[in-house]
C-alpha cells in the first residue's frame, strides 16, 4: 500500500459518478416520469387537495418568473433573478412551513415569498430599482432578500437564537414551537459566512434548517468548483444530519423539509437540506448560459420538469379535471396583468425621503445635507 | 443623597454594562471568551455568573459569525452588545457591520431597527504583537447607517456604552484600551449624563484648539498642561462621537482661537482629522490664523511595539504642531 492509499480512496471516485443524478441518497417521492413512489422515513400522505395546491402554487410561481423576466426585455426591470425549473424546491420547502416560522431568502425565492403572502409585485420594486426591499421582513417573517451571497445564514441563526431564548423552541405546543429556514445556493456553500453559521447553529442547537438549493451552477462555475463531495455529506462534518432530496419533486421537498423543521421546532437543532435540482434559466437575465454549459444537460434536465411530473400522476391518478386547468390558467392570467400593470406603476422613490431612511431617526448632519440639496434643486424652479 | 466612587475605565464599562442588561432584558452579550473568563480585558467580568449564559455568550471564534447572528437576533428583537476582541479582528466582520448591519434600516425603509453595539478595545501603547494596536475608527465613520463613538475616561465609559445600548441605531464603541486600567476617576450615578452624540470642551483655553478623542484625550490633555506652563492656553475638547460628528462647539472655539489641531492615533491619510479640517475649514475660514494640521500615525502598518512610543502621537507632536499653527 503506498503511502497516499493510506489516506483512503479518492474521495471524487467515490462520489462523483452519481452525481449527475443525485444519486443513490436521493430522496424521492414522485419521479420523473410521474410515478410515486415510497421512501421508508420520509413520507406524507398527501390528499388530492394538498396534491392540487402544490401544483396550482407552482404553476403560478412559473408565470411570477415568466413575466418578471419578459418585464426586464421590456425594459421594465433592470434585472430578473430567474428560479426557472427551481418551482418543487421552492414551493415544497415554502409550503412546509408554519405561519410562526422565519424566512431568510436569497434573492432568488420568489415562490417561497409567494408561499409566505409575500405580493410578487413587492418583489419586483428591488428588480426595478424603486426600492431595496420593499416589505416589512415582520409582516410575513420573510426577510429582505440578500445578495451578499451566504450572509443571510447567518441573519438566520442567530434570529433561530433568538427564538431559543424566547421560549418558541421545543415546548410541545404546534402553534407555538417555531423554526427559521435559511435559504442558499449551491455556491453559497463556499462561503466563510455559511461554514460559520453551520457551526454557530450546531454549537447553540439553534432550530434552523439549511435548505440548499444546488442548481449545479454559481453563474458560470460548476458545482465540482465549490465541493468534491455530495453537498449534504458535509453537514455531517459540522455536527447535525443533512439529506438529499430531488428538488424538482414538490412531494419529496414538502416531506423532508416539513420534517426538518419539525426536528428544529422540537429543540432537536440544525439540519442540512440539499435540494438537488437545476437551474433551467440564466443566473439573471444579464447571463448567457450558452458561454458556458452544453445544451444537452438543459435538455436532460427538461425532462425533470418539476411540474410536468406533478401534472402527469394528477392526471394519471384522475385528480383533476379539466375546469381545474382552465381555472388556473385564468388565475395565471390574472397574476400576470398583475405583475405587468403593477409593476409600471409602481412610484419611482423620491429624492427627499431617501435621507429618512440611513437611520431612525435623522441625525442634524443628515438634516444639513438633505436641505441642502432641497436648496439646490430649488434655485432651479422658475428657470428655463 | 449621591454616592460616588472611584473607578477605572474597565470597571466603568463593566458597571455600564451591567446596568444596562438590568434595565432591559432584551440585552445580550456575545463575543469570544466573554463569559467565563470576563472577556481578555475582564470588561465583562462576573456578568455571565449574574445573568446567565443565555444572556452572555460566549461565541465560536468567528467574527463574521458574531456580527452576521447579532443580527438575526436585533430581528428578533433583541439588543446585542457584542464584544470584538481586539481592533485587528474586526476584518472578519467587516462586511456583515458594512452591508448587513449599517444598511437594513436603510433598505426597509426605515421598518428595520437595528439596535446592536459593536465593541472594539482600539489603539497602542500596551507593547502587544501585530493586530493588537490598530485604530480602525474611520473605516467605520465613513459607512453611512452606522454610528460611530469613542470614550475617553471611566466615567464617559460608564454612561456612553448605556447610551449605546439604549440606542435604536448600531454603534461602534471605540475603547481605549490602554486606558483600561490606566486612571481612576469619580463617577457619581445620580449624575445626568450628556447626551451620547456630543462633544465636550474638556479644557477651556483661548490661544489654540485641540480635538482629540479616545486616547488622545489624554495626550491633549497633557500637551495642554505643558503649554500652559510655557504661556499658552489651549483648548481641549473630546470628540466623542465620530459620526456623526458634532461640531457646534469645534466651530464656536475655533472662531474664538483661529488655530486648530486634530490628533488621533490612526493614519492622517483620509483619517477623522481629515473629514474635521475639512469641516473647520468651510465654516470657519475667516476665523482661521492658520491651516487645520493633523497629528496622527504616518502611513504605515503599525509597528514592532519596541519602538511604538515613537509612532503614536504624543505631547511633543502635538505641542509641535501647535507651534507650527502659530509660526504659520
Amino acid at each position: 500500500m503506498s503511502e497516499h492509499e493510506s489516506f483512503g480512496p479518492d474521495l471524487a471516485d467515490v462520489f462523483g459518478p452519481s452525481q449527475s443524478d443525485g444519486g443513490p441518497e436521493l430522496v424521492q417521492l414522485l419521479t420523473p416520469e410521474g410515478e410515486r413512489v415510497h421512501h421508508p422515513e420520509f413520507d406524507h400522505d398527501f390528499s388530492a387537495e394538498e396534491l392540487r395546491g402544490l401544483y396550482r402554487d407552482m404553476v403560478l410561481t412559473r408565470r411570477i418568473d415568466v413575466e418578471a423576466t419578459a418585464l426586464q426585455r421590456h425594459g421594465e426591470l433592470g434585472i430578473w433573478a430567474q428560479l426557472l425549473g427551481q418551482e418543487a424546491a421552492q414551493i415544497g420547502a415554502g409550503r412546509a412551513l408554519r405561519p410562526q416560522d422565519y424566512v431568510f431568502p436569497t434573492y432568488r425565492e420568489h415562490g417561497v415569498a409567494y408561499c409566505k403572502g409575500v405580493d410578487p409585485l413587492r418583489l419586483l420594486g428591488l428588480f426595478r430599482g424603486v426600492d431595496q426591499g420593499g416589505w416589512d421582513p415582520n409582516e410575513n417573517n420573510f426577510g429582505l432578500y440578500t445578495i451578499v451571497i451566504g450572509a443571510q445564514t447567518l441573519h438566520a441563526t442567530g434570529y433561530a437564537m433568538g427564538m431559543q431564548r424566547d421560549g418558541v423552541v421545543g415546548t410541545g405546543d404546534p402553534e407555538r414551537d417555531s423554526a427559521v429556514i435559511a435559504h442558499f445556493g449551491d455556491g453559497a456553500s463556499s462561503q466563510g459566512d455559511v461554514n460559520e453559521a453551520f457551526i454557530f447553529a450546531a454549537s447553540y442547537n439553534a432550530p434552523v434548517v439549511f435548505f440548499c438549493q444546488n442548481n449545479q451552477w454559481a453563474i458560470s462555475e460548476p458545482i465540482e468548483r465549490q465541493t468534491r463531495i455530495p453537498l449534504y455529506q458535509r453537514a455531517l462534518g459540522f455536527g447535525f444530519p443533512g439529506i438529499r432530496v430531488d428538488g424538482n419533486d414538490v412531494l419529496a421537498t414538502y416531506a423532508v423539509t416539513k420534517a426538518a423543521l419539525q426536528r428544529a421546532r422540537e429543540g432537536n437543532g440544525p439540519s442540512f437540506v440539499e435540494a438537488y435540482t437545476y437551474r433551467m434559466g440564466a443566473h439573471t437575465t444579464t447571463d448567457d448560459p450558452t458561454r458556458y454549459r452544453l445544451n444537452d444537460e438543459l435538455e436532460h434536465w427538461k425532462l425533470k420538469d418539476p411540474i410536468e411530473r406533478l401534472k402527469v400522476y394528477l392526471r394519471r391518478n384522475g385528480l383533476v379535471d379539466q375546469q381545474f386547468f382552465d381555472d388556473l390558467d385564468a388565475e395565471a392570467k390574472e397574476m400576470g396583468h398583475h405583475l405587468r400593470e403593477g409593476c409600471k406603476a409602481l412610484p419611482d422613490p423620491k429624492p427627499m425621503d431617501q435621507f429618512g431612511y440611513v437611520f431612525t431617526e435623522m441625525t442634524e448632519e443628515i438634516a444639513a445635507q438633505r436641505d441642502g440639496f432641497a436648496a439646490y434643486l430649488a434655485s432651479f424652479e422658475g428657470a428655463h | 443623597m449621591s454616592t460616588t466612587q472611584k473607578i477605572t475605565l474597565a470597571k466603568g464599562l463593566n458597571m455600564g454594562l451591567r446596568k444596562a442588561m438590568e434595565a432591559d432584558d432584551k440585552v445580550l452579550l456575545m463575543g469570544e471568551d466573554v463569559g467565563k473568563l470576563g472577556g481578555v480585558f475582564r470588561i465583562t467580568d462576573g456578568l455571565q455568573k449574574d445573568f446567565g449564559e443565555d444572556r452572555v455568550i460566549d461565541s465560536p471564534l468567528a467574527e463574521s459569525g458574531i456580527v452576521g447572528t447579532a443580527v438575526g437576533m436585533a430581528l428578533r428583537g433583541y439588543r446585542p452588545v457584542i464584544e470584538i476582541q481586539f481592533d485587528g479582528f474586526v476584518y472578519p466582520a467587516y462586511d456583515q457591520i458594512v452591508c448587513q448591519v449599517a444598511k437594513y434600516t436603510y433598505r426597509s425603509q426605515g421598518k428595520v431597527k437595528m439596535p446592536i453595539v459593536i465593541r472594539i478595545p482600539f489603539g497602542g501603547g500596551i507593547g502587544a504583537v501585530e493586530h493588537h494596536s490598530e485604530s480602525p475608527e474611520a473605516q467605520f465613520a465613513h459607512t453611512p447607517g452606522l454610528k460611530v463613538v469613542a470614550c475617553s475616561n471611566p466615567v464617559d465609559g460608564y454612561w456612553m456604552i448605556q447610551q449605546a445600548i439604549a440606542h435604536d441605531d448600531p454603534v461602534i464603541f471605540f475603547e481605549p484600551k490602554r486606558q483600561y486600567h490606566a486612571d481612576k476617576a469619580e463617577l457619581d450615578e445620580s449624575a445626568t449624563p450628556e447626551p451620547l452624540f456630543t462633544s465636550r470642551v474638556v479644557r477651556p483655553g483661548t490661544d489654540a484648539t485641540v480635538l482629540a478623542y479616545g486616547p488622545t484625550v489624554k495626550t491633549a490633555l497633557k500637551a495642554a498642561e505643558a503649554a500652559a506652563s510655557e504661556g499658552r492656553n489651549l483648548e481641549v475638547i473630546d470628540l466623542r462621537t465620530l459620526s456623526p460628528l458634532d461640531m457646534k462647539p469645534v466651530y464656536e472655539s475655533v472662531r474664538r482661537t483661529g488655530r486648530c489641531v486634530v490628533t488621533h492615533e490612526a493614519h492622517v491619510n483620509l483619517g477623522m482629522g481629515a473629514e474635521v479640517a475639512a469641516r473647520v475649514t468651510e465654516e470657519c475660514f475667516y476665523s482661521l490664523e492658520a491651516p487645520v494640521l493633523r497629528v496622527g500615525a504616518f502611513d504605515m502598518p503599525y509597528p514592532p511595539s519596541r519602538i511604538e512610543e515613537e509612532y503614536l502621537p504624543d505631547l511633543d507632536r502635538v505641542l509641535d504642531a501647535v507651534d507650527r499653527t502659530f509660526a504659520f
